[in-house]
């Protein structure tokens, strides 16, 4: 069996600020790291890989410095990685990268993809999808549970707004999952080891065989216009004075809207 | 297309170093040097005070398609055991807004479900409904809805799509979206037209609502938006609404996974959270978990419900059901009161659409104090517990 972990180098979004005067992002001295629900994702495809002796592929698609986050799935128990890296590919939207993924992916063979749920940085939860829908695979999106993994189908747990849905599928199938299915663990000395060592493979566009106008800035229908810090209502009122006149001037004011 | 810097202009000031989101800009012997991390964000071109860099198209860019086919704003109506949800309503608001500008039909997608929903959803807004009731449709699986879906767009070409950000409309729209190459943007929070160009205007929160990012479509359509539920007002009931019905067949469609089982256990304060028309809210600053006793009793006067940031919540003063936010709960109640919140931008997504917000802060610098309606800068153990007294009094 081949499992196939799709991953994502991201700034720690946490830390991410607007420069309010020019309307950019300040990513100056921010951290990169792995996906939060990437790791999850990686996780699950060792979890059956200690089940069943599957083999592990982790890829990603970004910039040369990607590389870094192969190097960490490796110390945590990957048996391969690629890294699609190419000029070509830059300023991809969401189909652009499914895209990508979808034709490295189709060399790479596979019955189980993974991937997080969605990104911390763009938080579009889209290329998942996107990805099972160019490959004609199914997909089960937001996955809490595996349940269980056969030869031919799996039966797993899928989060929605109410509760969960018990879902089985065929294989191959694609994954997205959520943080409650797991606990990722940290990387082992003997994998550390690994990692330094590890040679990366890099898959760039002729590798993968895709067209110019299917990847990058060409290839992507959307478009950022602009960016812009989160607005704030001009219409605020300070109440000012003692407690006492401040709550008896919140109350008028409520009461003048009828709601209290 | 590349962007590229004119050396003869470029003076070095390094302006466009700071402004790269990338970290791709770097001065090289007094001029600036464009290097392979380049993103064609386009943030450094308006920065340059030289007009030094530049975009240059290359063979290939900007290929005007042929839009003009595309007519109409769609949105899909999703169900839950046969009920259109919530969602549904507050895109045909959304819907009717955009179609109305555009000059243009408003219809709605009803996968599964019956003849007396499709009947409701014109009540809402919608000119003309497509319902397909096979049976295929009833529980969610991705592959029928997306397939069922490019189908109808194929044949009626809409130019704009607009589906709910929810469990279900996140997973299988991007399916649509990659099968009819056209462009999708997610969680959409505000949607307008740009009147020269009639092209949808997909305004959405990025890298964990710390910015706004305005998202266009140009060359390809429809343009396809999921939208933030509890964002959107719902439009005007009208029981006499007229509109027409479209049947269409399932015929064809293929499924390769199956609903086995489906569980609730939603609690019940999780929903009370989203209905409420009173949120009474607790953070950090309440300093002690005894704080959201006293909220509890304030959210009650009013009728309301108790929320909390996600500070409170881990410091677990509270349930993270309870938790407004990115990772929690998008709320839009007619008031929200933040009681010792200082209004994380992670906050503020989450509640901001709020029609009115009070914030009782002790800090007068707090951010929350930014989207406040009312703001008191005060201890909310002196002012909560007097506005108790006062509504008590008030009621008698």
């Amino acid at each position: 069996m081949n499992i196939i972990v799709c991953v994502k180098q991201v700034p720690d979004t946490s830390e991410v600020r607007i420069n309010p005067e020019t309307n950019t992002l300040i990513r100056e001295g921010v951290p990169s790291i792995i996906n939060p629900y990437d790791l999850h994702a990686v996780e699950a495809a060792l979890q059956i890989k200690e089940k069943t002796g599957a083999k592990v592929t982790v890829i990603t698609m970004g910039p040369p410095q990607a590389e870094d986050a192969l190097r960490e799935a490796i110390s945590m128990g990957a048996d391969d990685v690629r890294l699609i890296s190419d000029r070509a590919f830059a300023g991809a939207d969401t189909w652009a990268t499914s895209h990508a993924l979808y034709k490295a992916i189709e060399k790479l063979g596979y019955d189980i993809i993974l991937c997080g749920k969605q990104a911390i940085d763009g938080d579009t939860a889209q290329v998942g999808p996107e990805v099972a829908e160019f490959l004609n695979i199914p997909h089960i999106a937001y996955i809490r549970k595996i349940e269980d993994v056969g030869d031919k189908t799996i039966k797993v747990q899928r989060l929605m707004d109410d509760g969960y849905d018990v879902v089985e599928s065929s294989l191959p199938v694609l994954l997205t999952v959520v943080k409650e299915l797991n606990t990722p663990r940290l990387p082992s000395l003997k994998g550390k080891m690994a990692a330094k060592k590890a040679v990366i493979t890099k898959m760039d566009m002729n590798a993968i065989g895709a067209e110019a106008g299917n990847v990058g800035l060409k290839g992507s229908p959307t478009q950022v216009k602009n960016i812009f810090a989160p607005q704030s209502k001009a219409d605020r009122k300070m109440i000012e004075g003692s407690v006492e006149e401040q709550v008896e001037a919140l109350i008028r004011e409520l009461g003048g809207l009828k709601c209290a | 297309m590349r962007i590229v810097v004119n050396i003869e202009k470029c003076t070095g000031c390094g302006q466009c170093v700071e402004s790269c989101p990338f970290t791709s800009i770097e001065i090289k012997d007094g001029k600036a040097f464009i290097n392979e991390y380049c993103q064609l964000c386009r943030a450094c071109l308006s920065v340059c005070p030289e007009g030094a860099i530049i975009e240059i198209l290359e063979e290939g860019d900007a290929v005007e398609a042929d839009l003009s086919a595309y007519k109409g704003v769609w949105i899909f109506a999703e169900q839950r055991e046969g009920m259109a949800a919530s969602v549904a309503y507050e895109l045909l608001g959304a819907g009717r807004r955009l179609a109305d500008e555009l000059k243009t039909e408003l219809s709605a997608v009803l996968l599964g479900s019956n003849e007396e929903q499709a009947k409701e959803l014109i009540k809402w807004g919608a000119d003309k409904v497509y319902h397909c009731n096979d049976s295929i449709f009833d529980k969610f699986n991705d592959e029928p809805y997306s397939q069922m879906l490019v189908n109808l767009i194929r044949t009626h070409k809409p130019e704009i799509v607009l589906a709910g950000a929810t469990p279900i409309g996140r997973s299988f729209i991007p399916r649509v979206a990659a099968k009819v190459r056209t462009g999708l943007t997610a969680d959409c929070t505000a949607l307008e037209i740009d009147k020269n160009s009639r092209n949808l205007l997909q305004i959405r929160p990025a890298f964990g609502g710390n910015i706004m990012a305005t998202i266009l479509c140009p060359n390809h359509r429809p343009q396809i938006a999921t939208v933030r539920p509890r964002v959107m007002k719902r439009g005007e009931y009208d029981e006499g609404r007229k509109g027409g019905i479209v049947p269409v067949s399932a015929s064809g469609i293929t499924c390769r996974t199956k609903v086995l089982d489906t569980i609730k256990e939603a609690s019940e304060c999780m929903v009370n959270l989203q209905e409420a028309e009173v949120i009474v809210s607790g953070g950090r600053g309440l300093g002690k978990p005894e704080g959201f006793k006293m909220l509890e009793e304030l959210a009650e006067l009013l009728g309301g419900a108790v929320g909390a940031s996600r500070a409170a919540v881990d410091e677990e003063w509270i349930s993270y059901s309870r938790q407004v936010g990115q990772t929690g709960k998008t709320v839009c109640p007619k008031i929200y009161i933040a009681c010792g919140i200082s209004g994380a931008v992670q906050h503020l997504v989450g509640m901001q659409s709020s029609d009115i917000i009070i914030a009782i802060n002790k800090n007068p610098e707090a951010p929350i104090f930014d989207v406040a309606t009312y703001g008191i800068v005060g201890d909310v153990y002196e002012v909560v517990p007097l506005l108790i007294k006062k509504l008590k009094e008030a009621k008698g």
